[in-house]
């Protein structure tokens, strides 16, 4: 924790952490039952699959563009997964393969035609939502894919000394994608990119490429995050993960990333997403219905923009 | 300093401070009627400071502010304007789909009997008397996005007028307007003056200030060094003055070049923009490349350097004919480029120095993808220290520079992936006297090194001062390759009004 504290160079995000401990401590006096491994295993769990869209869609922001169909890649890429993954079919790797490259293919055409359409993200993605929502429909005929094998539903419903996969994925990819933004090559273009991308390309970076790398990536995310959730539900659901881009994009912008892009962390989306998870989790505990939740939620998020503009300011 | 009656601005002992650093400490400004004062200092030597406050956007700490026998307490923008102090902005700061009478008026927009009911034909007569009575010829309805910068900046003292200002502020006017558009708004000044209208005007262009002021004010470091009228300074003692230290030799000497062709263009076209430029540029060599404004410069360092397409003609490098497609092509064969927009083209703002210098060679201090950050920070130290970038330290962000360290920084870039031939493409641009000194001597350690350097600048001295040969270009076509030693600015300028 105090690693995190004293590396943070970003007001924004020293900002939203004292908010997430603050919001943290009071629920823990207010409800002594949100303090409990129980409770914050729950929570984690129910992060993982949001926190892992926004790790994706944070690359594709901080490059200056948008993802809106990380909801609808997410139903694709779980109709894709539940159809392989029928007990005593094929073995669990294939409908994990498959999935997360249907993903990665949608997150790839994305890419392409932003690059060589020069489109907006934010139109592309627009039409990729509809598009694979259509696919995951058509792929479904319409219905729940369910009866899938054990070792597929043990990802999002098994555990490793006692720790729920979910979780165990979530840490993993959090590196990953930590060390992908801050000590390789790419991350460095990354952020170039959405600082300036004119001189990005001046200074000779390839910029299609970086943002052909994002949109795939993230695809690839949604992809995982598709096989999460179908496995944690035991179905492949054709109407599953509508919305879900605006949690994912809600997480990164709390956590500090900037919607002109250039700016961003992986540690400040993931304090987003916990941040999200707490509260509902939160107001749950407090017996606050689903209505008010979302009041409260939209407020966050534009608390948190404020919060980080006027941290620019200073 | 007491007040005097008859002045039209008169500022006392003005301080403000950020965070403990004094930007301004006890200034003094004297404006009268139909006066030019030039405001003059280096990049951070408070000069934006002071104009901010003046119009209104910062508050000082300390000091007095009077216009005329008012004294302008706790002004904002909206008070200054109505008082009658306008400013013109470097970056022109119009609307770009609005007309250029509802650019004039905006923010206080004609109507008629009904008060929020536009009354276009009004405004329209209006912004057309005014731009009659200014001289210029620009059509009241016409888009402001069609118009050039020249044109915009005409719009912008337009709307001064309309506002009747008493005292207008030009930051940089002419840094992006040609030759021929300096001389209308010179005389656009000449007439405010006879209005009895006070302009403060701040330019790096040492001819021109002499040219149009009649006073003098100098800043240096947020200090008032002191006021003199235009006439009892020279050159010279103005920059020792700003700089506070003597420069003699404003150019090093030149040292001849190697014989070998480092890059050689033949016959480069690019339909409608430039046509049939042919030159070659030896190792060690500084080749100038001089023109007006628009005369293709720009666009031919673009094209060799794979930001544009070329219709046809051929670019050799180091004998080997080459078809540069992207700048990252370019880079590789070992073509540096050095943008005249640097705030465009040359840095990324959010990322550090050290980020900035490596991004063109990024590949060098990386292994398999991964980024070895020791190996970056020894060759980013060094480059500050070599360039002498006057920054806290290599984690400091660019966008928190002055421009003169903004530009040691992209140069710095630019090396870093060892190029074979440099183009710098106005290095000197709105940076200040002392930071333009060390880059001539940049220019020349270069060139000892071996490396051949074309230089796009439309400063003639600088031209005259540092090159070899020199290109000169006219409405994309060449018009002359003159040696140093038979070259003179008349010449020069002849050739590029060709």
């Amino acid at each position: 924790m105090n690693t995190i504290l004293a590396r943070s160079k970003n007001l924004g995000q020293y900002g939203i952490f004292g908010a997430f401990v603050v919001i943290c401590l009071g629920l823990a006096v207010i409800n002594p039952q949100f303090m409990t491994v129980s409770n914050w295993t729950i929570i984690i769990t129910q992060v993982s699959i949001n926190a892992l869209l926004a790790f994706g869609v944070t690359f594709v922001i901080i490059t200056g563009g948008i993802d809106l169909s990380l909801g609808s890649m997410v139903a694709v890429t779980g109709v894709v997964a539940a159809s392989l993954a029928h007990p005593d079919t094929y073995p669990v790797i294939v409908p994990i393969g498959v999935g997360v490259l249907s993903g990665v293919a949608m997150g790839a055409l994305n890419g392409l035609v932003i690059t060589k359409s020069k489109v907006p993200p934010f139109i592309v993605t627009l039409g990729m939502m509809t598009i694979g929502r259509g696919l995951a429909l058509i792929l479904s005929k319409g219905r729940p894919i369910s009866n899938l094998s054990d070792s597929f539903n043990f990802i999002g419903g098994g555990s490793v000394l006692g720790i729920p996969f979910p979780i165990l994925i979530l840490v993993v990819f959090f590196i990953l994608c930590t060390l992908l933004l801050k000590k390789t090559v790419l991350g460095r273009y990354i952020y170039a990119v959405g600082g300036n991308e004119q001189a990005a390309t001046a200074s000779g970076i390839r910029v299609n490429k970086v943002k052909m790398a994002v949109y795939t990536l993230c695809g690839g995310l949604a992809g995982l995050a598709g096989i999460l959730l179908t496995a944690r539900i035991t179905t492949g659901q054709p109407n599953a993960g509508a919305g879900f881009e605006l949690d994912a994009i809600a997480a990164a912008i709390i956590g500090g990333t900037s919607t002109s892009g250039g700016t961003g962390t992986m540690t400040g989306t993931l304090i987003g997403a916990l941040l999200i998870g707490v509260i509902s989790n939160g107001l749950d505990l407090l017996n606050v219905t689903s209505y008010y939740q979302q009041v409260v939620m939209g407020a966050i998020i534009i608390g948190a923009v404020v919060l980080d503009s006027w941290n620019q300011k200073k | 300093m007491t007040r005097q009656p008859d002045q039209l601005l008169q500022v006392r002992n003005l301080s403000k401070s950020f965070v403990g650093v004094k930007a301004l400490d006890q200034v003094q400004l004297d404006l009268k009627k139909g006066e030019v004062h030039a405001v003059m200092g280096e990049n951070g030597a408070g000069k934006s400071t002071f104009m901010k406050i003046l119009m209104g956007l910062l508050s000082p700490d300390s000091g007095e502010i009077w216009l005329e026998s008012e004294i302008l307490k706790n002004a904002d923008v909206n008070e200054t304007l109505k008082r009658g102090i306008s400013m013109i902005h470097q970056e022109m700061l119009v609307v770009p789909e609005l007309t250029v009478a509802q650019n004039i008026f905006l923010g206080r927009e004609k109507t008629n009997w009904l008060p929020f009911w536009l009354d276009d034909a009004h405004s329209n007569a209006q912004a057309e008397a005014i731009l009659q009575q200014m001289g210029v010829d620009i059509a009241p309805t016409t888009l402001l996005k069609h118009l050039s910068v020249a044109e915009m900046q005409m719009v912008e003292i337009a709307k001064a007028i309309s506002n009747n200002a008493k005292v207008i502020i030009m930051d940089e006017p002419t840094s992006a307007i040609s030759d021929k558009e300096v001389a209308t708004l010179f005389k656009i000044i000449k007439d405010l003056k006879q209005q009895g209208v006070g302009i403060l005007y701040i330019s790096h262009k040492m001819d021109e200030i002499f040219q149009i002021s009649d006073t003098i004010t100098v800043l240096r470091d947020g200090q008032y060094i002191g006021t003199k009228p235009a006439s009892d300074l020279d050159q010279p003692t103005l920059i020792s003055m700003m700089v506070g230290r003597e420069i003699t030799n404003l150019f090093p000497e030149i040292v001849p070049s190697k014989d070998d062709v480092v890059l050689s263009v033949k016959q480069l076209t690019r339909q409608g923009v430039f046509s049939d430029i042919t030159f070659e540029v030896r190792k060690g060599e500084v080749l100038g490349l001089a023109g007006l404004m628009g005369a293709g410069r720009t666009e031919v360092a673009r094209a060799i350097f794979g930001l544009d397409r070329y219709d046809s003609g051929e670019i050799q490098l180091n004998g080997q004919t080459v078809r540069v497609q992207s700048p990252a092509e370019a880079i590789a064969l070992g073509i540096g480029y050095v943008s005249e927009d640097r705030k465009g083209l040359g840095f990324i703002p959010a990322m550090t120095i050290q980020d900035n210098i490596t991004l063109s060679s990024l590949p060098q201090h990386a292994k398999a993808g991964w980024v070895m950050t020791d190996s970056e920070a020894t060759v980013a130290t060094r480059m500050m220290q070599n360039l002498r970038i006057k920054a806290t330290g290599a984690a400091q962000k660019v966008s928190h520079l002055s421009g003169g360290n903004q530009q040691k920084v992209v140069i710095a870039k630019v090396l870093q992936a060892a190029p074979d031939v440099v183009i710098l493409d106005e290095p000197t641009r709105g940076i200040d006297i002392g930071a333009k000194f060390e880059i001539y001597k940049l220019i020349n350690d270069l060139t000892a090194q071996g490396i051949a350097v074309v230089m796009i600048s439309s400063e003639l001295p600088e031209i005259l001062g540092l090159s070899h040969r020199i290109l000169v270009l006219s409405k994309g076509k060449q018009t002359a390759l003159l040696s140093t030693t038979e070259a003179t600015q008349d010449m020069i300028m002849k050739f590029a009004m060709q």
